[in-house]
């Protein structure tokens, strides 16, 4: 088994220390952070969303005199928590600094020059070689972060009206599920959701958290507020579940593009094709109640994670649409078949990226960005068609089942809040038996890329294109095949430093470069 | 909402002679003209075709923002390429469905319409929206205003080469009304204008951004001379009693007075100076000689270049101050109020299509 170690990049000031400290803390370790040790007597704001479905509230119609609606309390919360944040010195650089522009041409690619967020950290052992993985409580999770990075806690009202307490109780029973800052922000107002946080819940989308993302984009109420979800081996970060979200005022390209309808669900959910985008995607809208999208969404999504394929989900539109996208950057990376020239500017196809937001590290490839450039990298990450229409039959497949099996849906999110932390052997248990069905030659999309820094901080040698050998596509089954602990590169939130073998010796020698 | 009306009516009255509403009237198409300089950025006209294709009343209609004839079977998409058009004031030509409003009508639908019933009408009613780019060049050059207008030309549904060309027809006959009728006060409104520097031009969609936010605060502009007000909103004329003309131009110092503290000035100063945040207390006087407590925040607002664009001050007047409905403090209205502008005018300064410097 392979290992590697890699650089996060820091989501929160409590995540530098890891490394160096690494044994669990307790008994109040002094940082007023959320683990049992601090969060006795914990206050945080408290904003509860009133429930409603999804045509109560259009914010156009009439029945809501919303005509002159100021900024959306959300947003307003949001924003001034964040700012708050900001002027505290939580964040690790002013984003506002950095600059950004829309690269000319059809579609605007977004593209802003960071060269800030990566800097030299020491490398975390980090392993990631299938889409669902358990939960690991010694690794870097968010009940570690510090309390001032937590904005505020966010949930469904109990009585039905919209609520804001400034200073409610954290209670751990109630399973609260928190906004956080990022302090490494790609764009201003950079948060993460993190649904019932201290279930630490892995990274996998169940209908309630996806149900919570969408309530939050409907509650911010702002089109240029998104949210986004990268699954594991689709550049995740850290396995907790998590979304993120920030403000960027301008339309996403994949926003922008056409969409052919396929079909429409029994809920109302209208399923779509994306089209003329370099990556290939499905386009979900309407519902007759924002349930109904959320629960056609999150069975794309579970059908997409039970079958080990690799997606991302934008949430766009103050929740009105939301879009899938099934990728293979990695399974192409490991095949060879991405350009050295594509993986020299480290730009990490994750959901934000595929919507057309690139945050690009080096100035260079800042300057010389391109509509070409962009389009050539994300046509990278699609599946091809055929793969595509593959992926599409087991998702609508699982759509339709799980209409067939309506009732069965409420009782799902209280069996997933189950499987938190457990052993590797349980979840491959789960995952057989959940999908038993696994479309033969579904490939996993294993690949290791490697970064190395030199004395020069900016200078990152890499070597890639990693052929992995004939073990790497495997079923269920096979699954302790000798490659299957590689993983993909630099992420936007990871870097690889080194790679080692079982006995623990760097191994990036002795691959074929 | 009255004053908003009045705003409304300003923004006609102080450009155009009086008879551009019969004027306007007497076209045959189905059009409403929106103005962007006005908080929500409403309707400020609506043609009888358009009233007549849409089932609303006037009253109805008038401040309202374009966006409330959505229904659940417009296309998002279109609505956000029509955002995307009056963020870069271009011009833009999209079928959209619209919600229609029926009453008095045999078949009896409430005031939204049942979601089945609406989707029915919905169906047969589409709209073809336009925001003429050529309007907004005149704008600039009669310099009635920094702002723009848009305009919506209301339409059958599938764009035939004839209706783009009878929209197109339409859209000549309304700028050449407005053109026509602001003539006639185009003296009085240049002469106001030409006492502002030139300087002073927030693009149209910065516009729509701001004056969404209720605070009061304004934008200086840190690049030009003595650093002027380049926006001031609302509530911040308002709180201090001053016309928008008369503040827009001027560097914030004719808030203070005999008693304000030249410490705190000083310190504002130097917080401007090295490009920092600073909240500080300070005695302001309104246009009528009276005081108050000023709870300010000052912030750099910077570009996409990441350069500094502006300073916002944010003003909290300690003598009202109070919680809002929800209960979030003042404070963190007056930071929500700076995140808000940040986000603007990062994103708005970072297309090359945009009128902003």
């Amino acid at each position: 088994m392979l290992r590697i170690k890699r650089v996060p990049t820091i989501v929160s000031n409590y995540q530098k220390d890891e490394a160096e400290e690494g044994a669990p803390r307790g008994g109040g370790c002094g940082r007023n952070c959320l683990n049992n040790c601090c969060i006795q007597g914990a206050k945080l704001p408290l904003y509860a969303f009133k429930k409603v479905n999804q045509t109560e509230t259009e914010k156009g119609l009439l029945g809501h005199e919303t005509k002159e609606l100021p900024v959306e309390f959300l947003d307003s919360l949001l924003l001034g928590e964040w700012e708050d944040r900001a002027q505290r010195g939580l964040f690790r650089y002013d984003v506002t600094a950095c600059e950004t522009k829309v690269i000319p041409g059809e579609y605007g690619f977004v593209a802003q020059l960071n060269e800030g967020r990566h800097l030299k950290k020491r490398p975390t052992e980090f392993r990631v070689d299938k889409v669902l993985q358990p939960f690991d409580g010694s690794k870097f999770n968010f009940t570690k972060v510090g309390q001032e990075e937590v904005l505020f806690q966010f949930e469904a009202s109990e009585d039905g009206e919209v609520q804001f307490l400034p200073n409610a109780p954290v209670s751990v029973e109630n399973a609260p599920s928190v906004v956080a800052i990022n302090v490494s922000p790609i764009e201003y107002g950079h948060v993460l959701l993190i649904p019932r946080i201290f279930e630490c819940l892995p990274q996998r989308i169940d209908h309630e958290s996806l149900l919570l993302a969408l309530h939050m984009a409907v509650e911010a109420g702002n089109p240029y507020f998104r949210l986004g979800y990268n699954s594991l081996g689709a550049f995740a970060t850290i396995n907790h579940l998590h979304f993120q979200a920030y403000y960027l005022a301008v339309p996403f390209p994949i926003e922008k593009a056409p969409t052919e309808k396929i079909t429409t669900s029994a809920g109302g959910v209208k399923i779509s094709d994306l089209l003329n985008y370099p990556v290939r995607g499905l386009v979900f809208e309407g519902g007759n109640a924002l349930q109904d999208l959320s629960n056609t969404v999150s069975d794309a999504c579970i059908c997409l994670q039970d079958n080990n394929i690799p997606y991302n989900v934008l949430i766009s539109d103050c929740g009105k649409r939301v879009f899938l996208l099934p990728q293979c950057y990695a399974e192409k990376q490991a095949l060879g078949e991405v350009s050295s020239e594509l993986l020299d500017t480290q730009v990490n196809p994750a959901v934000w990226e595929i919507s057309g937001h690139m945050v690009l590290k080096r100035k260079k490839d800042y300057e010389e960005a391109s509509e070409e450039n962009a389009w050539r990298l994300l046509a990278v990450v699609s599946l091809s068609e055929e793969r595509f229409q593959e992926v599409k039959a087991l998702i609508f497949e699982a759509i339709v089942c799980a209409c067939n099996a309506n009732e069965d849906i409420a009782e799902r999110p209280h069996e997933e809040a189950d499987d938190k932390p457990q052993s590797r052997e349980k979840v491959d248990a789960v995952n057989k038996s959940t999908c038993p069905a696994m479309v033969s030659g579904t490939k996993e999309c294993l690949v290791l890329h490697l970064a190395f820094e030199t004395q020069s901080e900016t200078t990152i040698k890499r070597a890639y294109n990693y052929k992995l050998s004939q073990s790497l596509f495997v079923g269920n089954e096979e699954r302790s095949a000798p490659s299957d602990a590689m993983d993909i590169v630099c992420d936007p939130e990871w870097q690889i430093d080194e790679c080692y073998d079982d006995k623990n010796t760097p191994c990036w020698e002795s691959l074929p470069f | 909402m009255d004053s908003q009306l009045s705003l409304i009516e300003q923004s006609f009255n102080n450009r155009y002679s009086s008879w551009v509403r019969d004027a306007l009237d007497d076209l045959p198409d189905n059009f409403t003209i929106t103005d962007p300089s006005i908080s929500g950025h409403p309707i400020v006209f609506a043609s009888r075709g358009f009233l007549k294709m849409s089932g609303y009343s006037r009253e109805e209609v008038i401040g309202r923002n374009g966006r409330f004839f959505q229904g659940p079977r417009t296309n998002r998409r279109s609505v956000m390429e029509i955002r995307e058009a009056i963020r870069q004031e271009r011009a833009i030509e999209v079928p959209i469905v619209s919600k229609k409003h029926r009453r008095n009508n045999g078949v009896s639908f409430s005031e939204d319409g049942e979601p089945g019933g609406l989707r029915e009408i919905v169906f047969g009613s589409c709209r073809r929206e336009v925001c003429s780019d050529s309007l907004l060049d005149l704008d600039r050059v009669l310099a009635l205003d920094s702002d723009s207008r848009g305009l919506e030309i209301q339409d059958s549904c599938e764009a035939s080469d004839l209706e783009k060309h009878r929209a197109a027809t339409a859209i000549d006959n309304v700028l050449s009304v407005l053109i026509n009728y602001s003539e006639s006060t185009g003296r009085s409104v240049c002469g106001k204008r030409c006492n502002l520097p030139r300087m002073i031009n927030i693009s149209s969609s910065l516009h729509i951004s701001l004056g969404r936010i209720k605070q009061s605060f304004v934008l200086t502009d840190p690049h030009l001379p003595d650093m002027p007000i380049v926006y001031a909103s609302d509530a911040f004329l308002k709180m201090t009693g001053y016309d928008r003309h008369e503040v827009l131009g001027h560097n914030c110092s004719f808030l203070n007075g005999l008693d304000t503290d030249t410490a705190t000035l000083n310190q504002i100063e130097e917080s401007i100076r090295t490009e920092r945040a600073c909240t500080v207390r300070i005695l302001n006087y309104r246009k009528d000689n009276s005081s108050f407590w000023n709870f300010l925040h000052i912030s750099p607002v910077r570009n996409a270049s990441g350069k500094i664009a502006y300073f916002v001050s944010v003003q909290i007047d300690e003598g009202s101050k109070n919680q809002d409905r929800h209960g979030l403090s003042p404070e963190m209205r007056q930071l929500s109020a700076v995140g808000t502008i940040k986000v603007a005018v990062r994103s708005l300064s970072m297309s090359a299509g945009t009128s902003k410097s």
